[in-house]
């Protein structure tokens, strides 16, 4: 399983403010190792941050995203206590989940 | 361009009104890549290793079953908080002079119980094969972030290693006659577009040292003060230096005397 | 240049004030060496035997950081000179397309670089402005932006370009530049297309 993501959620004003820092390293199949072979793609294909049981953000990655990815962003009606879930699923079917409690800014 | 056919007073012209562009175009270069770099500074995946480093620094491993939780890094078992600050210095129990890797290769050994060809085995890492040591040096030096470099340089040793340190810096040698004062003798150069300090002016020192160990995003991993020599050598057309080898800290300490009083911004966020 | 014998004397007071602690510099310098040799074991053997051994200028030049007095200077740059192998064939200037690739690559003598079929690159952009389309360039050495434009393509001035290259220090004793030719880092061949790169009116450098 990869490493935990680096959460920080807090209040910026009457939105929630979310940092999250993810441990992938976001093959894109196009890079040839050492012996000249193919490493094959292994990339973060969905994201998906709840809050209070709805989707608040969802995204598809694709290859052109760097390894080590790391958001930045802001969605509402958030309040300080409740809890930010961050996932993920892979190309190869692996993910990850995290969450965070938003703080008081 | 070509000016040949340009009568003699608007060639003089264009060529004043170019000069000036050259210049423009070389200060909006650096600022263009300083906003980039400010850009990426949010979300540095270093902050991946200092809490992968946490982790290992508090769990128990290797035949003794013991934490590093009691590794004396120079101010006492298990005193974090600056001790990164005050390295490389003279340790009593080893008799020697370390830097922040070797010390920590010392307590995987003495308090895990680690083979010591087992601790350097994979120093830094690659796709798929993390390194332990990146991890735990990128923790240990944020416990001494915002602090000021203070590596000691008063014992007989340090100064001999300061000694040592020195005459490496200027050793040429290989088939590009390369030392380490070929790129970093003087202030304001650069190879290609990667600025260079001068190591022998504290003003570029203190600002430069102290952002080691730091996160290469051309690396994809957190490379440290040790892996910074290892690559100048492999530039320099030498071969791989030993891991924590005498010429490497002797090398740390000569660029501490330079870089002391500098602000410690490590881990920090490299190309 | 010449500040040279000042500074030669300056260097020598500062060099006596810092033998205060006993140690002299010949003293610092034997353990230095001892402990180089100690601090490239587990790595490539045939590398380190080449770097652990210092060649009569490399010696000089550490020894006097690179300002060395007028007198060994003189005769840095005598020697090196008279060791420059010119082309047989009378013939400095080669392609300058090959030249340029030959600026931008910065392959060889690294111990990743295996391939020893693979020609060196000179990496001349990693110190030099060269063609003005490449903005990546480096700032340890002067601009050769309109080298030939601003000197002109003479004999004297093709010779003079592929001396420097070939061994910068029968110029300039001590400089930072590897020298290229004697090292055997390039061939006369690529000296040549560097050359051309340089001094050929038509190269992006002269336009």
């Amino acid at each position: 399983m990869a490493d935990p993501m680096r959460i920080r959620a807090s209040m910026a004003g009457d939105k929630v403010e979310v940092r999250v820092l993810m441990s992938h390293e976001m093959e894109t199949g196009l890079r040839k190792d050492a012996a000249g072979a193919l490493v094959p793609p292994h990339f973060i294909q969905n994201v998906t941050v709840t809050h209070a049981g709805k989707t608040v953000l969802s995204a598809q990655w694709g290859t052109s995203i760097s390894k080590n990815p790391f958001m930045h962003f802001r969605f509402k009606g958030g309040k300080p206590g409740e809890k930010v879930t961050i996932s993920w699923v892979d190309n190869k079917g692996e993910r990850r989940s995290d969450e965070a409690v938003i703080s008081g800014g | 361009m070509s000016f040949h056919h340009l009568p003699a007073a608007v060639l003089v012209g264009v060529l004043a009104a170019a000069l000036p562009c050259i210049c423009v175009a070389q200060q909006d270069t650096q600022k263009e890549i300083e906003r980039y770099r400010q850009l990426l500074a949010e979300g540095n995946p270093a902050d991946l290793f200092e809490a992968r480093g946490e982790e290992l620094w508090k769990t128990p491993r290797g035949p003794k079953k013991a934490s590093l939780e009691q590794c004396d890094l120079g101010l006492g078992a298990g005193v974090l908080k600056g001790a990164f600050a005050q390295l490389p210095r003279y340790f009593a129990d080893t008799d020697r002079v370390q830097d922040l890797e070797s010390r920590l290769v010392t307590c995987r050994v003495t308090l895990q119980g680690i083979d010591p060809a087992e601790a350097t085995r994979n120093p830094f890492s690659a796709p798929g094969r993390p390194s332990d040591m990146e991890a735990l040096a990128s923790f240990v030096a944020g416990q001494s972030r915002g602090m000021k470099l203070a590596a000691p340089l008063r014992h007989e040793k340090e100064l001999e290693a300061f000694r040592t340190g020195e005459q490496l810096f200027y050793r040429r040698a290989g088939p590009h006659d390369f030392a380490c004062v070929s790129c970093h003798g003087e202030s304001g150069k650069r190879i290609r577009l990667q600025e260079l300090p001068k190591l022998t002016d504290p003003d570029d020192a203190q600002k430069i040292f102290t952002t080691w160990p730091a996160y290469r995003v051309s690396q994809g991993s957190v490379r440290t003060m040790q892996h910074r020599l290892y690559d100048c050598y492999w530039q320099m057309r030498h071969p791989q230096m030993d891991y924590t080898s005498e010429a490497s800290i002797a090398l740390e300490v000569f660029m501490a005397k330079y870089a002391n009083g500098g602000e410690i911004q490590a881990p920090g966020l490299k190309r | 240049m010449k500040l040279r014998g000042v500074k030669f004397v300056a260097a020598l007071a500062l060099g006596l004030a810092g033998c205060a602690g006993g140690v002299s510099d010949d003293e610092a310098r034997a353990r230095a060496e001892q402990i180089f040799r100690e601090s490239f074991t587990h790595g490539n053997r045939q590398m380190a035997a080449k770097v652990e051994t210092q060649d009569e200028v490399q010696a000089l030049c550490s020894r006097y950081r690179n300002e060395p007095p007028k007198d060994v200077a003189e005769k840095i740059e005598r020697e090196q000179a008279a060791g420059i192998r010119y082309p047989a064939s009378g013939k400095f200037l080669g392609d300058w397309k090959q030249g340029e690739k030959i600026a931008q690559d910065g392959y060889g003598m690294r111990f990743t670089d295996p391939d020893t079929k693979r020609p060196n690159g000179g990496g001349c952009y990693n110190c030099h402005r060269i063609a003005p389309a490449e903005i990546s360039y480096g700032t340890i050495g002067p601009s050769l932006y309109r080298f030939g434009a601003l000197r002109g393509a003479g004999e004297a001035t093709q010779r003079y370009a592929f001396g420097k290259i070939y061994d910068s220090q029968a110029y300039l004793a001590c400089s930072h530049m590897p020298r290229f030719g004697h090292n055997n880092v390039l061939t006369e061949e690529q000296i040549t297309h560097l050359v051309a790169l340089l001094l050929d009116p038509d190269s992006p450098v002269n336009r």
